[in-house]
Order: structure tokens, then C-alpha cells, then sequence
């Protein structure tokens, strides 16, 4: 009776703490939402309500006026799609060897995976450039997704290798007794198994490309080539000066793909991971 | 149903990708029919200063037949890494549009050309030689300076008449002295929890040193062997000591604002909760446009000291790519972009001073409206800024320079410590550039 009435008060308490950080976690979205809506008079205003008080569309007519945020968004969504599909297709077959076949190279595989991510971009960028310019790739998306392929498969490799890992080797034993051989093992057994975590890669892939800026600004010149990130840096000037209105207009609709794709597939990933705690 | 989602997602990337694949081409310098093509770089941002570049692109183009100038959209945010990727990899614009403080690297690097032989005369004579020492480098010219902006006093026109000050014209700026006083003066009339002066310091160090030129301020020496010394005389303590005092002895200016940005600052000047914002030119735009209705400002010029109204700029800069291939032409399509109504279209479009002589007689820049005659009385005092062509200046401005000015302005350390921080921490850094 004593440990129902402590345990009622300490799960509200959870609840009112992860309440409190889901806050926290939305309110630079809510806010970036609110001055989207705003009038350039209360952009400057001293008491800033989260309601707008004449709420307006004018920045986003103002954001599609001045730059090609359509365009931008479509650039954005071929290289964040197309750098996700093709890391998860290179890392998935790595990650299993690396998780399968244990020993030193796997293991110096693993270290350089994890070293390669403290890498600053301006290391990289110029080798890199000059890689791209002889292949002709520079100012194409093709060139685009190759860099952020390059980029992120690390990251992906390692973060695929612990889901390799979880995905218990007896099963795929079992299946081998059972007359089935390594491609239908693979195909059959352990990808299902692994969805969830080439969801997830995926998704982190999509992200990380969706959002890069750096890459895109010096490889894309033209501007019908330009993503919504460097397009986004328009509506800036020197020393931070800000268009506010339009920038957080184009940054709203920035950010709604992102949410769209994780709204589409999260429940692919907690699906599968849920599956995986019933089954141990 | 899942299953068919992604093979569409799939087939859509895959046939979106060869879209993507087909190269904008860097042309080789020429296009298909043989025309030479010229890339122009442009950091023009504000939709007024974007709107005159292409237009004035595709007047140049329209009359030029042979020589076509394309026009690519650049971002001031991180310009120098992505100018030395270009200039690394053999793809630089031929035209680079760019701030003098941010050039010389590029010039000492080799990647900029001399234009001294490229220039007409019109163009040279027409821009004032301080203006051109922001970017000379060595013996080398390798910008075309075009466009400034001094940093004036944004004032709340009511508060100020109410107190009673005197109100400082060009001509007749106030002393640093006469500010300070004139900011307690204010400040008692405003009342309790406002304050005269707002003073955005998140970025310290160019403020201090730009504005304390006025005084006679030089911090950085150059001896006989060329190499720059850090040196902190009584001159380069009156803008520090100013702003240090109006925050932590007078109370006339916010402790709050210290970590702000210009634009930060709007709402509380808005409010009426400060007088006096000091700011770039340029952000008149922004009042205009974010002011509530009936809010009546005026633009002052900053303080004088020993020197006048002098103060340090880092214009806005056009240059031509060592690799260009088409150097004179390139200077053509400058010296045409910088002709004295085209230089007023871009200042009016950028609520900026132009450098040229010419231009700034033109009358619509002479106006009293929204303060372009307080710029344009001020553009004869604006020299290079002190750093311009100290190497190391970025590292001794990040590691040394702003959190010893912060420090300092909050009240965390004194002069004396200032000044030793700057010196003898600065002089250390400076010297690891020139050995």
C-alpha cells in the first residue's frame, strides 16, 4: 500500500520530468514557427508573444520571392535520399563482416571508423575537391551524394556492426542446418532482422546529408544546384546580420521533410526494436 | 504497402540522380558559341542589393555580347573557407566580391590579381586613396573598395529632445567625454532600469579598435623592419575606458547588452528601454523596417577624439582571380558594376556608403531621410581599419583580443590587465607570423 502511494508521486514526477524535457526540446521549434508568422514590427518588439498578434504569410511570399527554396528543397531531397540509400546498401555487407568476422582487421577497422569521425571538414575539403573537379562532379549533386556517402558511411558501418551484433549468429546456424544456404540465410534470416537498424542508419544518413552546409556551399556553385541549407544562408549578411522573418519561413519549411521521414519510418524502428525485447 | 513505398522512394532518387549528374560545366572561359564567359561571385544579400547586381549583370550582358557574365549567389558565412577551396582546386570566380579584412591571405597566397595595370584611370582617381589602403598589400592593389559603412549612434529621437542634450552633428560630433556625460545626463531622465546606451559587444574587438581611431588609437606599430608590434598607449585607452566606465561606474549603459548582437539590441531601443544603439550604417534597414509606428529615430555620428570623427573600415571589396584568364575583361565588367550610378545603386541597395568620390555627391545619398546625410558627412574621416593587414590579427582578435576587451567591459579586469593581456599575450601570437 506504502510503495503504491510512493510509486504514484514518483511516476508523475517522471512523467512532469520528461514533459518538461520535450518542452525544452520544442521550443526553438516553436518559436522558429511563431516568427515565421510575424509581421516585421513584431520581429522588433520588446514583449514577444508566442501567438503572433497579426499573424502574416508575407515572410514565406517574401522567402519564395527572393530565392528558389523549391528548387533548393528538391536539390536537398535527391542528395539526402540518395546518400542514405547508397550508404546503407555499402555499410550493411561491411558492418556484417566486420560484426561476423572478428580479429585484428576488424577490430583496426573499428578504430579508423571512430578516429575518421574526428576529422574536420576543412581537412578534407580540399583533397576532396580536387578528387571531384577530375571526375567533372563539382557543381552536381552527383558529386554531392558521392562526398556524403564518403562521409557518413563510417558512422553508418559502425553503428550497423552493433546491430549485426545483436542478431543472435545461432540463428543463422540454425538456418544453415536447416539446409538454407548463406544468401537465403542472409536475405531471410538476418535482414529482417537488421531492419531496423538499416532504418535507423538510413535515417541518420538522411539527416546528416539533409542538413550539411559546408560540403554544399563549396562544391555547388550555380544556384539552380544550391540546397536549402546554403540557399538558407542568403538570408544572412555580414557579421550575422538576419533577414529574420524570411530565414525562419524558409527554415520552417526546411525542417518539415525531416519530420515527415521520421514520422514515416519511426515506427519501423521502435516496431523492430520492440520485437527484439519480446523475443529475448 | 510499406514494401511498394520504398521502391517508389527508390526509383524516384534514381531518376531523379542523372538530373543532378549533368555538370553546370565551368565553361573553360568560353562558352559554346565561343563568347567568354566570366564568373561573378556575389555576397549581396539584402533583395534590393541582389535585385541591382543582376540587373546591373544583365545590362553588362545586354551590351556585351562577347564577354557574358554570369552571376553565381555567394554567403558571407564561411566565404574565406570556401574562396580558398575554390582557389585550391583551380575553380575560383574570375570576379570575387568579398571585405577588404578577409583578403589578405588571398593576396599574400598569390591567388588574387595585381590590378594595377588593369584599372582605368576614371576608377582610381575616383576612390579615395585611404580607401585604397585597405586593399594594398605589399606592393600590390587586389581589391577594388566600394562599398563602407561607419559605425554611427541609431538615437531615439524623443528621449534625446526631452533631456535636453545637445545633439552632435558631423560637423560638431561630441567628445568622448561630452558622451559619457551626455549618457548620465540621459540617463537620469529615462529613469530606473533604462539606460542611455546600449552598446552590442559580442563582437569586441573590431568596435574598439575601429572607433578608436577617433582618439588617435593604433594598437598595432609597423617598425622600420616591417614587423608589427602591439603597443596600448593613453590613445587606445579612451574608447575602452569609455565604454568600461558607462558600464560599470556611470550606469548609463547596459551591463546586459555586452553579449549581443547589433540586432539584439532593436527590441530594447524599440522599447525605449535605451536612448542610444551604437551600429554599423547599414542596419537603418532594419529599423525601417521593424520600428513600430510613430517611432522617431535619427542617426548620430559616433564620438570625436584627438583625431576628428576618423574611424577604421573594412570595406566591401570586388577582385579578380590570379588563374582568370580573362583578367581585362573581368576589370571591364568591374570598372562598368562601379561606374558612379551603378555604385549608388548597389550602396542604396546594401543601405551603404559608396567609396567613390562621384557617387557620393549623388543627391539621393545626400538626403536627411533615414540618416544617409550623417553617413555621407562622415565618409571623408573613414580610414582603414587598424588591423587590415596585421598577419595573425585573426588569431590574436580570438584568442587574446575579445575575451581580454569582454573581460574588461564587464568589469572583470582592470586597464592595467587589459592592457597587458593585448600586449604581451598579443605580441606573442603576432610573432609566430613573423619570423
Amino acid at each position: 500500500m506504502t510503495g503504491a502511494r510512493t510509486r504514484g508521486p514518483a511516476r508523475a514526477g517522471q512523467y512532469l520530468a520528461l514533459l518538461a524535457y520535450l518542452a525544452f526540446l520544442a521550443l526553438p521549434f516553436l518559436w522558429l514557427v511563431s516568427t515565421a508568422f510575424k509581421p516585421a514590427r513584431e520581429l522588433g518588439s520588446l514583449h514577444p508573444t508566442w501567438i503572433p498578434e497579426d499573424p502574416t504569410l508575407a515572410n514565406f511570399r517574401q522567402a519564395f520571392d527572393e530565392q528558389p527554396l523549391l528548387q533548393a528543397a528538391a536539390n536537398s531531397l535527391v542528395a539526402a535520399l540518395g546518400a542514405a540509400l547508397i550508404a546503407v546498401t555499402v555499410a550493411t555487407p561491411m558492418a556484417y563482416v566486420m560484426a561476423r568476422r572478428r580479429g585484428r582487421l576488424s577490430a583496426a577497422a573499428t578504430g579508423w571508423v571512430v578516429v575518421s569521425q574526428a576529422f574536420p571538414f576543412v581537412l578534407v575539403i580540399i583533397p576532396l575537391f580536387l578528387v571531384l573537379k577530375n571526375l567533372h562532379l563539382i557543381n552536381t549533386l552527383t558529386g554531392l551524394v558521392l562526398v556524403y556517402v564518403t562521409w557518413s558511411l563510417p558512422f553508418a558501418v559502425w553503428m550497423l556492426t552493433g546491430y549485426v551484433r545483436a542478431v543472435p549468429a545461432e540463428l543463422e546456424e540454425a538456418a544453415a542446418v536447416d539446409g538454407a544456404g548463406r544468401l537465403r540465410t542472409l536475405c531471410s534470416v538476418t535482414a529482417p532482422l537488421l531492419a531496423p537498424g538499416i532504418v535507423a542508419t538510413a535515417l541518420f544518413a538522411f539527416i546528416t546529408a539533409w542538413n550539411e552546409f559546408f560540403f554544399a556551399l563549396v562544391l555547388l556553385k550555380t544556384p539552380e544546384k544550391q540546397t536549402l541549407p546554403v540557399v538558407l544562408t542568403h538570408f544572412l549578411g555580414a557579421e550575422g546580420v538576419a533577414d529574420l522573418g524570411p530565414l525562419a519561413a524558409a527554415a520552417f519549411l526546411a525542417t518539415l521533410p525531416s519530420l515527415v521521414v521520421f514520422a514515416l519510418i519511426q515506427k519501423r524502428i521502435t516496431g523492430g526494436m520492440l520485437a527484439g525485447a519480446v523475443k529475448s | 504497402m510499406t514494401r511498394r513505398l520504398a521502391v517508389a522512394v527508390m526509383a524516384a532518387v534514381l531518376a531523379l540522380l542523372p538530373a543532378g549528374c549533368s555538370s553546370g560545366g565551368d565553361g573553360g572561359g568560353r562558352d559554346a558559341e565561343g563568347r567568354i564567359v566570366l564568373r561573378f561571385q556575389s555576397l549581396a544579400w539584402q533583395k534590393e542589393s541582389v535585385d541591382a547586381n543582376k540587373e546591373l549583370v544583365a545590362e553588362w550582358n545586354a551590351a556585351h555580347p562577347d564577354v557574358r557574365v554570369d552571376y553565381e549567389q555567394g554567403s558571407w558565412d564561411s566565404v574565406h573557407d570556401q574562396l580558398l577551396t575554390s582557389f585550391e582546386g583551380g575553380e575560383a570566380p574570375d570576379i570575387i566580391h568579398d571585405a577588404s579584412d578577409d583578403l589578405a591571405d588571398f593576396a599574400h597566397g598569390g591567388y588574387l590579381a595585381d590590378l594595377r595595370p588593369l584599372l582605368s584611370g576614371r576608377l582610381k582617381a575616383d576612390i579615395p586613396r585611404t580607401s585604397w589602403e585597405t586593399t594594398t598589400f605589399g606592393d600590390g592593389v587586389y581589391g577594388v573598395p566600394f562599398l563602407q559603412e561607419p559605425r554611427v549612434i541609431m538615437a531615439n529621437k524623443k528621449i534625446l529632445e526631452a533631456s535636453g542634450v545637445r545633439l552632435p552633428t558631423p560637423v560638431k560630433p561630441w567628445t568622448w567625454a561630452e558622451f559619457r556625460q551626455v549618457a548620465r545626463e540621459v540617463t537620469v531622465t529615462m529613469g530606473e532600469g533604462r539606460y542611455a546606451v546600449a552598446w552590442p559587444l559580442k563582437e569586441p574587438v573590431s568596435v574598439s579598435l575601429n572607433l578608436g581611431l577617433s582618439a588617435g588609437g593604433r594598437l598595432f606599430h609597423r617598425g622600420d623592419d616591417g614587423k608589427v608590434a602591439v603597443r596600448f598607449t593613453e590613445a587606445d585607452a579612451v574608447v575602452p575606458g569609455t565604454v568600461h566606465a558607462q558600464i560599470n561606474t556611470d550606469r548609463s549603459a547596459s551591463r546586459s547588452t555586452l553579449g549581443m548582437g547589433g540586432s539584439d539590441t532593436l527590441p530594447g531601443f524599440f522599447g525605449g528601454t535605451y536612448a542610444m544603439v551604437p551600429l554599423g550604417f547599414s542596419y537603418r534597414q532594419q529599423i525601417v523596417q521593424q520600428a513600430p509606428e510613430g517611432f522617431e529615430w535619427i542617426v548620430l555620428p559616433a564620438p570625436a577624439g584627438a583625431d576628428g570623427p576618423a574611424q577604421g573600415v573594412s570595406p566591401q571589396t570586388l577582385s579578380i582571380a590570379e588563374d582568370s584568364p580573362y583578367k581585362k575583361e573581368a576589370a571591364r565588367f568591374i570598372d562598368f558594376l562601379l561606374r558612379p550610378a551603378n555604385m549608388v545603386r548597389l550602396a542604396r541597395g546594401d543601405w551603404m556608403l559608396p567609396t567613390g568620390a562621384q557617387a557620393l555627391k549623388d543627391p539621393s545619398l545626400r538626403t536627411a531621410e533615414d540618416g544617409w546625410a550623417t553617413g555621407t558627412a562622415l565618409a571623408g574621416h573613414l580610414r582603414p581599419a587598424p588591423a587590415q593587414s596585421v598577419r595573425g590579427y585573426p588569431e590574436w582578435k580570438d584568442k587574446v583580443a575579445a575575451p581580454a576587451y569582454q573581460e574588461y567591459y564587464s568589469g572583470a579586469i582592470d586597464a592595467a590587465e587589459l592592457e597587458e593581456r593585448l600586449v604581451d599575450d598579443g605580441n606573442l601570437v603576432l610573432a609566430r607570423y613573423q619570423r
